[in-house]
């Protein structure tokens, strides 16, 4: 056995036992299903948690104090920016497991399904650079609400 | 036997007759729009509490784009697919339409040939919006881009497909006036043109009986995802309990009282909502405060 050979063949075991690994990773069985949609639904409450503190003072429900709106823009931005693989596992689409809103297109795009979850990152960023101001959060509040729209408007099943 | 079968030849065609007189598209003529002077700008506010753009754009047009009025979007039901038409001022579109065309197609579903629209097309809605709105309607969609995308025929089968017929639907289910009739606040009735003609909540927030024709009986009371997936939202005091500010805000930024958020055809709706002034926005709670209560306790 030549060296070279040697070495295509280490190189092919490597790569077929990373896919395998890979593929074990991403076929949903990892994750079970109730425990992945519990989990997503967990982490849209702390969104809303915190959109709750900075949309209560861009409407005026609860006076403006510049800290708690920075912490709380600083928490959605953090939270908005955690990978998402863990709730997202086939087989949680509606119909497929009960309270499900997931709509099929999101594993149909998966692509662009994570590109809304970074612009939801972005409009977090930006809040996070305006929450020194009352008017500063009235102003990114209209993109975080565009950024969670995009996503709903195609991916969430209305009711 | 022979009598017997002159009467039926008789019968026949004085059924032909019946159906051909009671289908007949009716249009407004050139009378109904004396006086009338186009307003661009209010020609704009029609245009976005109508919804044009929602339907209308190119399947997936955001931003500007949302004005390029190419028509293509696909709409399912239970009576075929329907696309909707390129509405552009170009010879594709709506560009040879005359004002008093508009006015026929708009409120009474009539197209410049004199064939009926399929109902997809809200007209019944609209039949309640002023005139002048629609001629400044008119207006304002000869300033938008003109698109040659041609418009795509809808994918109807037999019997639907026979245009003629919806002169019966229209007899049927086609209504002039308000649901909500009676004394009205200044603020209730101004929330009524917007919901109830010009933004067509009704169309898919009321329930459809097997020909497609509204439930009046319940209406804004929510029905079957016409999708086929999920339902849409009963909207009156029996299914929505947020408050007139509530409402209103969620029209404007899209955010719930819980801070969810809008999703689904109805971020198209608050897209358009959220152009049009606060007042406007604050007149739809108000008349949603004041429609009867569908189901709930």
């Amino acid at each position: 056995m030549t060296f070279t050979r040697k070495f295509v063949l280490t190189l092919t075991a490597g790569v077929v036992a990373a896919s395998t690994a890979f593929a074990a990773s991403h076929s949903g069985s990892a994750v079970p299903a109730d425990a992945a949609t519990k989990g997503r639904k967990a982490h849209m409450q702390v969104y809303a948690h915190n959109l709750g503190i900075l949309g209560g003072m861009a409407q005026g429900n609860i006076p403006f104090d510049a800290a708690l709106a920075q912490t709380a823009a600083d928490n959605l931005h953090a939270v908005s920016a955690l990978p998402q693989t863990t709730y997202w596992v086939p087989g949680t689409a509606v119909g497929e497991i009960d309270g499900s809103k997931a709509l099929p297109a999101i594993w149909e795009n998966m692509e662009d399904f994570e590109a809304k979850q970074v612009a939801l990152t972005d409009a977090a960023a930006a809040m996070q650079a305006a929450a020194g101001s009352l008017e500063g959060v009235q102003g990114a509040m209209r993109g975080i609400g565009g950024a969670c729209g995009a996503c709903h408007e195609d991916y969430r099943q209305s009711d | 036997m022979r009598r017997a079968l002159v009467a039926l030849c008789v019968l026949a065609v004085l059924g032909l007759g019946v159906f051909w007189i009671v289908t007949a598209p009716k249009s407004a003529n050139a009378t109904a729009l004396a006086g009338i002077e186009p307003d661009v700008a209010r020609g704009e506010w029609v245009f976005n509490a109508s919804g044009c753009a929602s339907c209308h754009s190119a399947p997936e047009a955001a931003g500007e784009a949302k004005l390029e009025l190419a028509g293509g979007q696909a709409f399912a039901t239970d009576f075929g697919t329907f696309y909707a038409p390129n509405i552009s001022p170009s010879e594709a579109g709506i560009g040879g339409w005359s004002a008093l065309d508009l006015v026929n197609a708009v409120q009474n579903g009539v197209s410049p040939s004199g064939d009926h629209y399929y109902p997809a097309f809200p007209y019944t809605s609209y039949a309640r919006a002023e005139t002048s709105d629609i001629v400044s309607l008119h207006a304002y969609m000869q300033t938008l881009p003109a698109i040659d995308t041609p418009s795509r025929p809808h994918d109807v089968g037999f019997p639907f497909n026979i245009r003629r017929s919806l002169g019966g639907w229209k007899l049927l289910f086609a209504r002039d006036g308000w649901v909500l009739d009676g004394v009205l606040t200044q603020d209730q009735a101004r929330g009524r043109y917007l919901a109830e003609a010009l933004g067509h909540c009704g169309e898919c927030h009321t329930a459809r009986n097997a020909l497609g024709g509204p439930d009046m009986a319940a209406w804004l009371g929510g029905a079957p995802n016409p999708t086929g997936r999920g339902t849409i939202p009963n909207i009156t005091p029996g299914g929505l309990d947020w408050s007139e500010g509530e409402i209103a805000e969620y029209l404007s930024s899209g955010f719930t009282p819980e801070f969810d958020t809008v999703g689904g055809h109805m971020v198209a709706v608050v897209d358009n909502f959220a152009k049009l002034d606060a007042a406007d926005r604050a007149a739809v709670a108000a008349y949603l405060k004041a429609v009867p209560a569908v189901g709930g306790e």
